[in-house]
């Protein structure tokens, strides 16, 4: 058992247990933050496949930007653990059968894999050598599969309508600073000068 | 592989690492009275001089006082978390340096997506300050872990986008190709800074941000919040707090010296200047001048209000590096200088 | 790679309706809410533009960005079927919104982005390339549900459509990537390759998995749930927005993948479409009964209505998706009408939705009675109007399939759904009024007439709709 075996043992096994934790941590923050940890074994995992950037991505993109959202709504949110609970034993029964139904399939379908008789075909050369796999999904990523990259682009622009659409709520009455406003005040404008006779006041 | 050779280059690993470890800490004790010292003498005042000759050694009496006091744990607090925290912090924030190149070669790691790694590790930093303000169960700690999980989140993304524009010029994610990128005979006008001025300011002033220093130190201000996520906590969990974030601090001080100011080359282009020896002199020199522009700005400017704050992120920041990331990479593509 | 312009030129319908949102929405930003009106009429010249442009298109079969992409006949029947849907769905709410305060620029733009994503389902010719679509389209659908947010019931629309669709998103993709492990590759064609003959069960799971994920799409028995509460709560503009452009993106996706990528296992996909065009369309006739809101109605009927398409889809042959096609056609035509119908259905400035309002609506509105009267006739598939003609195409293809028992089902089905059509005549015609409705918007009106006027004249001069389905179909095969 090398080094790399070791540590792939590691980083799976912390992965499961805190996928696990994920489900039946009593407190949702701690849920979270399990699921931090899960995302952070699996960006070793990539680091192991060489999948370098990948892996580096995931750390920024889910661990970095989304999982801290996550927490901070969770945080925010006053849950109920008491009634989580009752939920969670009468829906028990439903959840384990879709989950063994499940199971059950991964199995048959694992146990009936072969090798397609197209996939030999059809399956992607390999990345030369002596590119690194950055370099080797730029290559692809804006040529093969701009398409892709260009429907990601839209989806991702409606995601952020959607969102602006459904919450955005202009409060009248809120005192709100304008910058521009305050920058572009001059003498004239804010200032009056009175000449004030003596004894009498303004 | 030979056994004995894989545990010795493990040990070299362990070695290096602790040798890097120590000599950063020392540093960090030494940037902190600096920030002090600095401090003090823009208000006219004199600073720590009493502990050591002009106060040298005023941190480390600092660290020994911490170590010998009491850990208090609040009794609502949730224990495991809020110990976790300042671990988190300040573990995160070492592990950032080892990609950092002190030198051609001196880097712990030398990992390809070099600069991805500090990114990714620096937008770790803020789950030690959530956690801890969360843990501590009161009211001004979280308001505190709220404040700064809104801001490091939002600035991250306009220091992604400098970061791009920095990539797009040196074609490496590669902390040691981007600095041998701003090799060139003009010396120090060859590196980033000059044609990347504007990025180079946005990144320091996100770079403020990111490590919750003034003017951006919603996250614990003093006179709002207390001492922010900070409140609840004495002691070594205390130290590890305020050390994870001064090592974060210089994380940043690095990182601005290796994208924009030319890593460890040289100011002047020709020898001796640019002898071996002298290539982590210069980096340390570098990133203790970033530092000295940090202390600064710590002693000059006035806090931001936390509206003030995120406008900067989202409505100036963000198109501004935007509109850089378009002007550089349109640039490159019409005046050449594409890489790869 | 040379001559990159030429090289986008199967996709400049796509690029028309992207340019064309991305411009609208920096308007609407720099005009602010004022500019609604302005931006949903420019939405559909858009797509009336997007639609003259596919119209035009030379009638060749290309495809582009390595395949993902497929510009053929059948992509450009149903892309423009979408349009039209998309385009008589906005022309239809340009007053509504207005009336009932939710005009947004925002909302044509969604519109136009569901637009996009339907338009890819159509063309796409490999698992990343349809699922993008799906998405595109279906998270502008879930926005569009709840726009009118501040109602508790277009938000719970919103809510379930959105949970529901998640879910069978993610039963679509589970399935996607079973069929990805199993012939190892995305591309249809090179799907269509790799399985044939006898398949694992593997194949079959992941095919049973993306089935159940697009019949949710096209609301098909037993994945139908949504499709009532998402009906009666969204906005009734929306409601014909739904019940056209995304069914027929969704059945051009299912015909298409099925045909395209599955020939090979034609007898195992059909027993699963001719199982869910039995449920569908059973449930569609007699769920529909007991309904009083005309727009929960509308929702059975077009769960019926689905359930006929797929009994044409379950023939497997050129000349069933030769039925498909028309059947969708005439189904959107119909659908459109009858909304624009209940969109006139406004009394003293209040939307009404109870089928009771209907009544005696001969006397105090005679033209929106009897063309909605026909809308409801062809609905129930009574000859010589278009919807008979529908069925008659798909049944006839199912039964040279020698599928008997799905062709007499159909019958039947369609026999009992005819009693809730004609009841709604009924109550226009012979029951007491109880009072005028407004004057309608005179676009609304022009669409129930426009769409009447096809339905009572499809037999007279049917070939252009026939034929292009005929070529469209070819494409496939």
């Amino acid at each position: 058992m090398n080094i790399v075996t070791g540590f792939f043992y590691l980083f799976s096994t912390v992965l499961i247990a805190s996928a696990v934790m994920v489900i039946s941590a009593r407190n949702p923050v701690h849920s979270v933050l399990f699921l931090i940890l899960a995302f952070v074994n699996a960006a070793g995992l990539f680091l192991l496949l060489g999948a370098e950037f990948l892996a580096m991505i995931l750390v920024i993109v889910y661990v970095g930007a989304v999982a801290v959202l996550f927490l901070f709504v969770v945080m925010m949110l006053d849950v109920d653990f008491a009634e989580l609970k009752q939920g969670f034993l009468q829906y028990l029964p439903v959840g384990a059968l879709i989950g063994i139904a499940v199971l059950v399939e991964l199995v048959f379908v694992l146990g009936t894999w072969f090798q397609a008789p197209g996939e030999l075909i059809t399956r992607a050369s390999a990345v030369k050598p002596g590119v690194s796999n950055t370099q080797a999904l730029g290559q692809v990523l804006y040529t093969q599969y701009v398409y892709f990259f260009e429907i990601s682009g839209l989806i991702l622009l409606t995601a952020m309508i959607g969102a602006i659409v459904l919450t955005l709520r202009h409060k009248v009455g809120v005192k709100r600073q304008d910058i521009a406003q305050q920058v572009a005040r001059t003498k004239e404008t804010a200032m009056e000068v009175k000449k004030v006779p003596s004894r009498v006041g303004v | 592989m030979d056994p004995s050779f894989v545990f010795l280059g493990v040990l070299m690993m362990i070695v290096k690492g602790l040798a890097l470890l120590v000599g950063l800490l020392i540093f960090v004790a030494y940037i902190l009275l600096a920030d002090r010292k600095i401090w003090a003498a823009v208000q006219l005042r004199r600073g720590p001089n009493v502990v050591g000759p002009w106060g040298l050694l005023q941190s480390f009496a600092d660290m020994l006082k911490f170590v010998f006091k009491e850990p208090i744990v609040p009794s609502g607090a949730n224990k495991g978390v809020f110990l976790l925290a300042p671990l988190v912090t300040s573990v995160l924030a070492m592990s950032a340096w080892a990609v950092i190149p002190l030198s051609s070669g001196w880097a712990i790691a030398d990992l390809n997506v070099g600069i991805l790694y500090i990114f990714a590790i620096s937008s770790l930093g803020v789950y030690g300050v959530i956690m801890g303000g969360w843990a501590s169960n009161s009211k001004y700690p979280f308001l505190g872990a709220l404040r700064s999980a809104a801001q490091m989140v939002s600035y991250e993304v306009s220091i992604g986008f400098v970061l791009i524009t920095v990539l797009l010029c040196s074609g490496s994610l590669n902390l040691t190709d981007i600095v041998e990128a701003q090799q060139s005979k003009w010396g120090l006008f060859g590196w980033y800074w000059l044609p990347l001025f504007p990025m180079f300011v946005i990144f320091f002033i996100s770079a403020l941000a990111e490590t919750n220093r003034p003017p951006f130190d919603l996250p614990e201000a003093e006179s709002e919040l207390v001492a922010g996520f900070m409140v609840e906590y004495s002691s070594t969990p205390y130290l590890l707090f305020m050390m994870g974030e001064y090592v974060a601090i210089l994380t940043m001080c690095a990182m601005t010296t290796i994208l924009f100011m030319g890593g460890w080359l040289s100011p002047i282009p020709f020898s001796p200047f640019t002898a071996a020896w002298l290539a982590p002199i210069w980096f340390i020199l570098k990133v203790s001048l970033v530092f000295f522009m940090f202390a600064m700005v710590k002693a000059f400017v006035p806090r931001y209000r936390y509206d003030q704050l995120m406008r900067l992120g989202w409505k100036v920041f963000l198109p501004l590096s935007l509109v850089g990331v378009v002007v550089v990479a349109g640039f490159l593509q019409f005046f050449g200088g594409v890489h790869g | 790679m040379n001559a990159p312009i030429f090289a986008l030129a199967p996709v400049l319908p796509e690029i028309i309706v992207s340019l064309g949102a991305l411009g609208l929405i920096l308007l609407g930003a720099l005009r602010g809410e004022t500019a609604a009106w302005l931006v949903a009429e420019l939405a559909v010249a858009i797509l009336g533009v997007a639609i003259i442009v596919v119209l035009r298109h030379p009638d060749t079969t290309g495809a582009d960005f390595s395949g993902s992409f497929i510009d053929d006949a059948f992509g450009r029947y149903m892309k423009v079927l979408s349009l039209i849907g998309a385009l008589v769905a906005l022309l239809l709410s340009l007053d509504f919104t207005a009336r009932e305060k939710f005009a947004s620029f925002e909302y044509p733009i969604l519109i136009l982005l569901s637009t996009i994503g339907m338009m890819l389902m159509a063309s796409a010719n490999d698992l990343i390339a349809l699922y993008m679509g799906l998405e595109l389209s279906s998270l502008a659908l879930y926005v569009i549900a709840a726009i009118k947010r501040d109602d508790v019931k277009s938000s719970e629309a919103g809510l379930k459509y959105f949970v529901l669709g998640a879910l069978s998103s993610g039963m679509l993709l589970y399935g996607a990537s079973l069929i990805y492990g199993f012939s190892g590759t995305v591309s249809f064609n090179g799907i269509a390759h790799a399985i044939h003959g006898q398949v694992s069960i593997g194949v079959i799971f992941g095919l049973v998995f993306m089935m159940a994920g697009m019949a949710f799409k096209i609301s098909a028995v037993p994945f139908h749930m949504w499709t009532p509460d998402v009906y009666e709560g969204a906005p009734t503009p929306v409601t014909a927005f739904f019940a056209s452009a995304p069914k027929m993106a969704a059945v051009a996706m299912m015909v298409r993948i099925l045909s395209t990528a599955f020939p090979g296992i034609v007898t195992q996909w059909q027993q699963i479409v001719g199982f869910l065009a039995i449920l569908s369309m059973l449930l569609g006739a007699f769920a529909a009964i007991g309904q009083t809101n005309i727009k929960r109605l509308m929702a059975y009927s077009s769960i019926g209505h689905m359930g006929f398409a797929l009994v044409g889809l379950a023939a497997g042959t050129q000349i069933g998706v030769q039925g498909v096609l028309i059947y969708m056609t005439i189904y959107l035509l119909m659908t459109l009408g009858t909304f624009a119908a209940i969109i006139s259905m406004r009394r003293n400035g209040q939307m009404v939705e109870t089928i009771a309002d209907l009544a005696g609506l001969s006397k105090t509105n005679g033209k929106m009675a009897f063309f909605l009267a026909m809308m409801m006739f062809s609905l129930a598939g009574i000859p010589p109007l278009a919807g008979f003609f529908g069925k008659f195409y798909v049944i006839g293809a199912a039964m040279e399939a020698h599928l008997y028992t799905l062709s007499t089902i159909a019958v039947l089905a369609s026999v009992v759904s005819a009693f809730y059509y004609l009841r709604i005549v009924k109550i226009m015609y012979l029951d007491d009024s109880v009072g005028a409705f407004d004057k309608p918007y005179w676009v609304v009106d022009w669409a129930l007439v426009l769409s009447g006027i096809f339905v009572l004249a499809f037999w007279v001069y049917p070939s252009p709709i026939i034929i292009g389905a005929m070529a469209a179909a070819k494409s496939l095969f």
